[in-house]
């Protein structure tokens, strides 16, 4: 077992609710998820699955007006649900980074980008104005920035997305946080770029020894960067284990069927997975029984449990509900809708 | 940054001419000309002929613009047809009397719009915000004289707190009395005046604040554990006042040439008054000569706009 | 061999960069430069591509809605670079297009039945029942329930809105559609519904596609032949085959290698195969481009395998030998 000191974050029964015309609904519902150090936890699913709710929840960042959030996120012993908005900004940006999907949207279009990353080192370092300076270009070499010192004062619209990208990872990274929670990090890049970007990320992680939080839809980056996985589906994680167990080994159908529905699948000519119905909506979702039943209607209602919950399959290994034990694809011909 | 402002100024060269050859030819479509109203019962038409003729009253146009031009650019803008004084000399007491009333009105308005704004971008749909509205609705709706004359009855008659008429008392003496006297006159009208113009302004401000809130950026300035007032002055604020800045040239401009109404009904001898009371007369050589100024106002109103705009907004600086 | 539905020769569409105190044109974005391809009836060409590429630009030029620099776009033998010509040909018709972004490329005021039976109107004179029937009939087709008809765009997920995209597309009987990143905004499991939809659509009908998207696993599945461009020139064209098992381009190299692989065991030894490439890349800029930066022409290699290599001939049997390693 690992130590007590290598556990980051210890996030149980967490529940966040939207406030949606005067009602709460639980985006992301009962989550238990660890992130120990070292480690690059990743969260994946299709929009709406509450992924993203997930990283907000744990840096704070929401709606208070409309969000309401229960259970525990445990970071070092410290609870951060219901944190003091004045302690929680020592941590957000000291001990917890955060990365964002688009690097041009997250950047102040009116500010230096040097400005931008010093900001950081402002509010949880006692550095004056040189050093601030110094520790940036350093930053900026480190997330490898062609030209650091003339990049320190130019203005986000000036450089292109995959630097963009590094200078917010760079913003993330400046106070060597213990946590980094990269929310689709690369989606809004090119390809290429999305590759030099996993590695930067990838770098970072083996070199400050942070746990690192990422959250995409992207089946093959998970499989590319990821040591541990949770795969939500509709609000709950439906199935946890580690990058090999769930790409080699995956039990959950909802699981099996996103794996299945890849076009990398060798045979070209054949028609793709098709995952019956469509994503339940927050407002529609079923609220009782196993949520990815109505879209495996061929399974008899008699496999799955009737309040689902996680069980240990093998060590580490934990999948939802008890259906995935008779859980066969529909027959070929019927595959499509 | 420079190429961008010089360029500016050059595209206002064709604009000036434009606006020069739109005003001449007014100048000649109205009725009458230097002579009229020196025109006794003893005048003899042929002496009256000649004198015309001297003036180039019946040169070929372009020669009589040219003529017009290089006048304009001695400040000569004609004689008034009605008062007989070069209307340059007409105009410039009432200009001065004018900017005065605009600077005081442009430093009252974004005195109380931008706190007005800012408080109701801030607390966006709470009752702050909501009173904020109330107040721009009034402001917008109700038409600009009667809040002149509300305001007159209420701080001039019932309270008397303000004169309500003239630029500076008679009385006043000394450099000092003057200037106190002068201010004491302008302190109603641009209350007042400025009242009305806040609306666009808090309007602009609190669109401004209410969407650069929830952009990206201010979530990542959140995320780095910036405080939340800093977040709100250094980021959202300061992106929001954008807009506001650059529109500073045009308003101060629309302050300068659009003062007629507020002139007329506090007797206020500037140009708007100038402009209407020449209607009246049909002082047609003064009025085409204030058309002339207030378009040159507006044109310099704009240039301004942009220099600021490429001043402040990065995007445009760098280029 | 296959037919050839249309035939795009040379295309430039250069847009001029203004600058300098005077704000005189004095560059070009050459966004498409000098591009050739031929799509066949019935098949799905891919053109990969990343942001910038040029590759949008193509199709919009294809369609008809990008007006082009030089170049000629063959159709049935006449150059359709002209509205004339177009008109002529029932070309609008013929030629249709699906966007990536289903939401902006649907007017959010009209009902699916109007959006569907729009291109139908311009083209054919139906009377009410027999418009409303094939509306009826293209939501089946893309599996709709028929009750979509009365509702509005914002009423459907990303998905039915992409279908609804694809059924209205198909509603002139087109012989050839531009996908521009049809699935780029969806997701994993209703992107899969799409491309069978598009696939089961393209059976039924003999259409072709050209399909435009930077993603080179969704391509692969699509489409028999395919071009790869950067920098808005093609640097390498072939076959399936051709392209995935044999690349010869070191940027067709870079970016099959950047796809992030579903193949946990071998995740150490792909990183160090991309960083290898990406490091090739850097270092060789000098004999892949030439000295503008430019990919250089295409030369054929075998069939259909068309790459742009460097002029030296020597070097291109060395490379040659090295592609078919």
């Amino acid at each position: 077992m690992e130590k007590q000191s290598d556990l980051l974050l210890d996030i149980q029964h967490l529940h966040t609710a939207y406030r949606l015309q005067g009602k709460f609904y639980d985006a992301a519902d009962d989550i238990n998820i660890t992130l120990k150090r070292d480690e690059i936890l990743s969260v994946v699913g299709e929009s709406g699955c509450g992924k993203s709710t997930i990283a907000a929840s744990i840096i704070g960042l929401y709606d208070h007006k409309n969000t309401k959030v229960t259970g525990d996120i445990l970071y070092n012993e410290l609870n951060l649900v219901g944190l003091n908005e004045n302690l929680f900004n020592k941590i957000r940006g000291n001990k917890i980074g955060m990365i964002f999907q688009d690097p041009l949207a997250s950047l102040n279009p009116l500010m230096r980008v040097g400005d931008q990353v010093a900001e950081t080192l402002y509010y949880h370092t006692d550095m004056n104005e040189k050093e601030r300076h110094a520790r940036v270009i350093e930053l900026f070499n480190q997330v490898g920035m062609p030209k650091p010192e003339e990049t320190y004062a130019m203005y986000p619209f000036e450089l292109s997305g995959g630097l963009r990208q590094r200078i917010v990872i760079a913003m993330a990274i400046a106070c060597k946080p213990e946590v980094i929670i990269a929310d689709e990090p690369t989606t809004a890049l090119d390809v290429t770029i999305q590759a030099q970007i996993l590695d930067l990320l990838e770098d970072i992680q083996k070199q400050s020894h942070s746990g690192i939080i990422l959250i995409t839809h992207d089946l093959g980056v998970v499989a590319e960067t990821a040591d541990q996985v949770a795969v939500m589906y509709a609000g709950q994680v439906v199935e946890k284990a580690d990058v090999k167990t769930i790409f080699e080994h995956p039990l959950h159908p909802y699981t099996r069927s996103l794996l299945n529905s890849m076009p990398q699948s060798e045979d070209e000519e054949e028609d793709l997975h098709v995952i019956h119905g469509t994503v339940p909506s927050l407002k529609n979702m079923p609220r009782e029984g196993d949520r990815f039943a109505a879209r495996i209607p061929w399974i008899p209602a008699s496999a799955h449990e009737k309040e689902p919950v996680m069980h240990e399959i093998d060590p580490g290994h934990w999948v939802r509900c008890t259906c995935w034990k008779t859980f066969h694809f529909e027959d070929d011909e019927a595959s499509g809708e | 940054m420079w190429k961008t402002v010089l360029r500016r100024i050059l595209i206002m060269i064709p604009q000036l001419i434009i606006l020069s050859i739109l005003v001449f030819f007014l100048a000649k479509m109205m009725p009458g000309d230097p002579f009229s109203g020196l025109i006794g019962p003893n005048t003899d038409p042929k002496q009256l002929e000649a004198l015309k003729r001297q003036a180039g009253l019946y040169d070929p146009v372009p020669v009589q613009y040219a003529h017009w031009l290089k006048n304009l650019f001695k400040g000569d803008l004609g004689i008034s047809y009605i008062q007989h004084v070069p209307v340059t000399s007409l105009i410039a007491d009432r200009a001065v009397n004018t900017f005065w009333l605009a600077l005081i009105t442009t430093i009252i308005t974004y005195c109380v719009a931008i706190p007005l704004g800012v408080t109701a971008g801030r607390h966006q749909d709470e009752w702050q915000d909501q009173a904020v509205q109330i107040f721009n609705y009034i402001t917008f709706a109700v038409p600009p004289f009667v809040f002149y004359i509300l305001g007159i009855w209420l701080f001039g008659f019932t309270l008397g707190w303000f004169p309500i008429s003239g630029s500076v008392s008679p009385n006043a003496s000394g450099f000092f009395g003057t200037i106190g006297s002068q201010i004491y006159h302008i302190i109603l009208p641009a209350c007042l005046v400025a009242l009305i113009s806040t609306t666009s302004i808090v309007q602009y401000l609190r669109t401004g604040i209410v969407d650069n809130k929830v952009e990206d950026y201010v979530r990542t300035a959140h995320s780095k554990g910036v405080p939340d007032n800093v977040v709100f002055s250094k980021h959202i604020l300061r992106n929001s006042l954008l807009p506001i800045a650059s529109s500073f040239g045009s308003v101060i401009a629309g302050l300068l040439s659009g003062s007629m109404i507020v002139e007329s009904v506090f007797s206020y001898p500037g140009m708007g008054k100038l402009f209407l009371d020449s209607i009246g007369q049909r002082d047609y050589s003064t009025l085409t000569a204030l058309i002339l100024i207030f378009g040159v106002l507006t044109l310099l109103g704009n240039l301004l706009s942009d220099i600021i705009m490429s001043i402040v907004d990065p995007r445009i600086r760098i280029k | 061999m296959a037919k050839e539905i249309i035939q795009v020769k040379n295309l430039k569409v250069h847009y001029p960069i203004r600058s300098g105190f005077w704000n005189r044109v004095t560059d070009y974005v050459r966004a498409v430069d000098d591009v050739s391809i031929t799509i066949n009836e019935g098949e799905t060409y891919g053109l990969i591509g990343e942001s910038g590429s040029g590759k949008s630009t193509t199709g919009k030029a294809i369609v008809g809605v990008e007006p082009i620099t030089s170049g000629q776009i063959i159709y049935q033998g006449v150059n359709i670079t002209t509205a004339k010509n177009r008109r002529k040909l029932n070309y609008n018709k013929d030629v249709q297009m699906i966007f990536q972004d289903s939401m902006s490329s649907l007017n959010p005021r009209k009902r699916i039945e109007d959006i569907i039976a729009e291109p139908i109107r311009n083209f054919e004179n139906l009377t009410t029942d027999q418009e409303r029937e094939r509306v009826q009939e293209l939501l089946d087709i893309v599996g709709m329930p028929s009750d979509s008809l009365y509702k509005y765009p914002h009423e459907f997920s990303g998905g039915q809105r992409q279908r609804i995209g694809v059924a209205r597309a198909v509603a002139t009987n087109p012989r050839l559609i531009v996908a521009d990143e049809p699935t780029s905004a969806l997701d994993l499991s209703v992107q899969a519904q799409v491309l069978n939809f598009m696939k089961h659509i393209q059976q039924q009908y003999d259409i072709a596609y050209l399909f435009i998207s930077h993603d080179l696993g969704v391509v692969k599945h699509m489409s028999e032949n395919l071009a790869i461009m950067h920098r808005g020139r093609l640097v390498e064209i072939g076959s399936r085959d051709d392209i995935y098992n044999h690349p010869m381009h070191i940027y067709t190299k870079r970016l099959l290698s950047a796809i992030p692989l579903v193949d946990v065991e071998h995740r150490e030894e792909n990183k160090k195969h991309r960083q290898e490439v990406e490091q090739e890349f850097q270092n060789d800029q000098s004999k892949w481009y030439d000295d503008k930066g430019r990919v250089y022409p295409l030369q054929q290699v075998s069939g259909k395998h068309w790459v742009a290599l460097p002029k030296d001939e020597l070097k291109q049997e060395e490379i040659k030998e090295k592609g078919r390693d």
